[in-house]
């Protein structure tokens, strides 16, 4: 429950803080609805549409309505996919509008003490130092290794969970030891000519949890000609504060990173995860009321390229013999790439001229899986609902093979696969992962 | 404010899950796509059959309760806005296509399916339904046979009116009606299919709908006809038009318009010319051909500086989704984006937009002009401040006098978004006082307690009517 007087202070805070004219941009011509997944699949509710949730928002700032449970509901219930964003005439920025909205709650909030002790260490605690999420992934390594997980397994005490969340449990990738993740090199040079000087963005999660695809990823650079740096300073992006509504923290790590990549003078700042590109393309919002490092973030955003990007401007996919064993292949797009970094066509080029593959384009592959950061743990309902949808139609295209460009995509579309049993022939892989395979033309 | 007694009334009839009384959603069907108005019912119902339409108008009838139907709210003259509270009647649930007949083409669905949905569905049996707002991709067949919404095309195949035969409606007092059929002739009794659509839920709920098909279109070419100045896109409408020719779309974005549309849209559109034309011909491929190039002909004979052809259908696709975003678009230049649809018969057009940019000037305001120049339908938009109460009144006064123009020329208040709330204190100017007594007749004959969207088409005072100098 929000407490009244916690209304009256998020309200004040609506007043002070929200964005009126963006608010007064979105003319309401309903332009966005088709393309919000929320909107969707609760039936056509306009109160989980984007028209509908900036209409809450404006309403709490002109004092109509209070910022009630319902209120809460509405923008908990969004996926932040902002997809709704380049179909909008009038250029409403919402997943800002959004950002301040849930920010402003949460900082207002007091939420249950459980609640409170999970957010703060994974937002203070955890996220913001790789060494600890080396440790903590460290930990799910040896629980993989030492024999726990089939024990556990065995026992059946992942039933005790929800389903989706012992599902989880089984497509989690197996994880790197503690000494190879620490092991990171800070320089790597070109393979062949050198094209270009690229900063790699290493993620946190990517950089544990994902390692092998990092992996992929610098060697992928390394062969289009790049030569590689990966500051040590870095640190998470801030996505996961952010769209949680710990927006001072997320400033914090922007702030980091920035002074990280600062030194390095790099052509090009390279990710490869959709959700991380997505926040760091941001910063310059983020940061636009501090004078120290407003123009910074400019600059640091001016640098900023997806994997697939520089690949496909490097010419990689025509200087490369890319092959693999016949297959078919179908792409999920990641809704912040795609949305919010606008790279859609990148992807599928690359994916395209590996000889061997049959692509098929998915149907509606541009709408959210309904991974979206940890929404699939917290609106676990809504989730595997959209989900569900999703893997009809992936199931549709008769693809062996699901490429994402996001480490959540990537894990939900594991789950889809898990969920509908069908890892007996199906898999997803992150598309790093693919390219490499098809570098040396193996399985 | 509904009685708790009632809500569950609503509720028994339709189930529980599907009335909304919280804050939260009654706030969210307070408005349409309509600037400027807003105003909150009291509860939201989602009925999933005709039946269930029919008793909750009994209900409502006997507690003299308000009911908006709505559809997806895309309308602009505030014709969804509860502006009388009581309850906004959903039709989420009742979304399907119910028959498609072939030997009759026709289509019966019920109103709350999505209009390009249906289009999309008819299309993959090689049939035509021409209506095509430029919210066709979210509005549904109710909300466009209520508002009678026209189109891009609605130049050659007219509007939503043309291809509606028959409805299913349900009265104010609960009583269910069929109108028309699947009939190529009906002169049975009055046309109450033709009175119901563009009633905007002021006479009846609809529940069905019976539209006409037609064959597809064997093909179709677009051509982009770019000027330097307005004057001259406008004539080159009406000489179109007086050369017997009949496009099948003829529409009209000017400069600032273009502008705001490239900016979404980024297809590469000319924002360097003061005005261009977007023209489409559709039919057997020698006459599309003729036409194409008479057209063409005209064009450059009434100065205009370029004319392009589509290269693909991808291409002509861009160039229509860019034209029916325009409006939205236009929000891009101020907070709030206030527009009209001035129409006029199309040999006016030319006099029209001449009139629209002199009352511009003189009101000191930024008035974009877009529209289906074809039909005489256009859209003089002004981009402002809702905040800006002096503008604002400045707007006003600029669009009473663009009605008044329009009226002197021949014209109407509204082609196709409808009277609602928004042009209500200006029916009169164009019915007189006898043809709105005649309007009120037929409301209250069906309507008794005006429980049917109280409020809109008839306004309490009307607008005393402007002197235009001319």
């Amino acid at each position: 429950m929000t407490t009244m007087k916690e209304q009256k202070n998020i309200q004040e805070q609506f007043k002070t803080r929200m964005n009126e004219d963006e608010l007064l941009n979105c003319m309401r011509c309903g332009f966005c609805l088709p393309s919000c997944p929320t909107y969707i699949e609760s039936g056509y509710n306009e109160a989980h549409s984007p028209r509908g949730r900036i209409a809450l928002m404006k309403a709490v700032v002109d004092g109509i309505i209070e910022p009630d449970e319902d209120v809460e509901h509405s923008l908990n219930l969004c996926l932040g996919c902002r997809a709704c964003e380049p179909v909008c005439p009038s250029g409403v920025k919402y997943g800002h509008l959004l950002e301040d909205a849930r920010d402003i709650i949460h900082q207002n909030k007091k939420h249950s003490l459980p609640a409170r002790i999970t957010r703060k260490v994974a937002f203070e605690g955890l996220f913001p130092y790789q060494n600890r999420m080396r440790a903590v992934t460290n930990l799910l390594g040896l629980y993989q290794r030492s024999g726990l997980q089939s024990a556990v397994r065995k026992i059946g005490l992942m039933n005790f969970l929800p389903d989706h969340l012992s599902s989880m449990e089984k497509v989690l990738p197996s994880v790197p030891k503690m000494k190879e993740m620490g092991n990171r090199p800070v320089h790597l040079k070109a393979m062949g000519q050198r094209k270009a000087k690229v900063a790699f963005f290493s993620g946190c999660l990517m950089d544990t949890m994902f390692m092998t695809t990092n992996n992929a990823t610098l060697k992928l650079l390394q062969i289009a000609g790049c030569e590689i740096h990966i500051p040590e300073k870095q640190a998470c992006c801030g996505a996961l504060h952010g769209h949680s509504g710990e927006k001072n923290q997320a400033k914090e790590m922007a702030k980091r990173n920035i002074e990280a990549f600062e030194g390095i003078n790099a052509d090009y700042i390279i990710t490869n995860a959709g959700g991380c590109g997505a926040f760091l393309i941001d910063y310059d919002h983020l940061l636009k009321d501090d004078p120290n490092y407003c123009e910074r973030a400019v600059h640091f955003k001016s640098k900023l390229k997806d994997l697939s990007n520089i690949l496909v401007e490097l010419n990689f996919h025509e200087d490369q013999n890319l092959s693999l064993p016949p297959q078919s292949v179908t792409y999920q797009d990641s809704c912040h790439l795609r949305n919010v970094m606008n790279t859609k066509h990148e992807p599928r080029t690359l994916l395209q001229s590996i000889n061997g593959i049959r692509y098929i384009e998915m149907k509606d592959a541009d709408r959210c899986c309904g991974s979206a950061g940890i929404y699939n743990i917290v609106e676990a309902e809504m989730s595997m609902q959209i989900l569900d949808h999703k893997m009809k139609t992936a199931k549709q295209t008769n693809a062996a093979t699901i490429v994402t460009a996001n480490p959540g995509c990537l894990l939900q579309m594991k789950l889809g696969i898990e969920r509908e049993g069908l890892s007996h022939k199906m898999q997803a892989v992150h598309i790093a992962d693919f390219l490499l395979q098809a570098v040396d033309g193996k399985e | 404010m509904i009685s708790t007694k009632v809500l569950q009334e609503f509720q028994s009839i339709v189930g529980v899950e599907n009335v909304d009384d919280s804050k939260a959603g009654r706030l969210v069907y307070s408005y349409d796509a309509t600037p400027q108005f807003q105003s909150m019912p009291d509860a939201i119902v989602a009925p999933r059959t005709t039946k269930e339409v029919a008793e909750l108008l009994k209900v409502c009838n006997a507690h003299q309760i308000p009911i908006v139907p709505r559809g997806s709210g895309t309308n602009l003259c505030a014709g969804t806005c509860p502006s009388e509270g009581g309850i906004v009647l959903l039709f989420k649930h009742m979304n399907r296509l119910l028959e498609l007949d072939h030997e009759n083409l026709t289509v019966t669905v019920q109103p709350g399916i999505i209009t390009l949905d249906l289009i999309n569905e008819v299309e993959k049996h090689g049939l035509f339904y021409p209506p095509d707002p430029s919210s066709m991709k979210i509005s549904t067949i109710g909300g466009n046979v209520n508002e009678n919404s026209g189109g891009l095309r609605g130049l050659k195949y007219g509007v939503t009116r043309d291809y509606v035969l028959g409805l299913e409606a349900v009265l104010a007092n609960g009583d269910i009606i069929r109108t028309g059929g699947k009939l190529a002739k009906d002169v049975a009794g009055y046309d109450l299919t033709r009175l119901l659509v563009g009633s905007e839920g002021t006479l009846a709920i609809i529940t069905e709908v019976t539209l006409k098909l037609i064959p597809m279109p064997e093909s179709k070419k677009t051509l982009l006809a770019l000027y330097e100045d307005m004057d001259a896109a406008a004539k080159t409408v009406s000489s179109i038009i007086a050369d017997k020719i009949i496009p099948t779309t003829l529409e009209f974005l000017d400069q600032p318009t273009l502008k705001v549309v490239e900016d979404f849209v980024k297809i590469g559109l000319p924002t360097d010319v003061k005005a261009v034309l977007l023209i489409e011909q559709d039919g057997h491929p020698d006459i599309v051909a003729r036409d194409i190039e008479n057209i063409t002909k005209i064009c450059l004979a009434e100065r205009a500086v370029s004319v392009q052809a589509a290269k693909s259908e991808e291409e002509a696709e861009a160039l229509r989704t860019a034209r029916r975003s325009a409006l939205s678009a236009l929000a891009r230049l101020k907070p709030t984006t206030i527009l009209e649809d001035a129409t006029v018969p199309r040999s006016q057009i030319a006099n029209m937009v001449k009139a629209i940019n002199e009352i511009a000037i003189k009101h000191q305001l930024n008035i974009c002009t877009f529209g289906h120049a074809g039909d005489g339908n256009l859209h003089p938009t002004v981009p402002t401040d809702a905040r800006n109460s002096e503008e604002m009144e400045r707007v006003e006064l600029a669009f009473a006098e663009i009605f008044a123009h329009a009226i002197d020329l021949g014209g109407t208040i509204t082609g196709e978004h409808g009277v609602g709330m928004m042009k209500a204190p200006y029916l009169e100017w164009k019915l007189g006082k006898e043809g709105i007594a005649a309007m009120k007749a037929i409301k209250s004959a069906l309507d008794p307690l005006n429980i049917l969207n109280p409020g809109k088409i008839f306004a309490k005072d009307s607008r005393k009517r402007v002197v235009i100098s001319k």
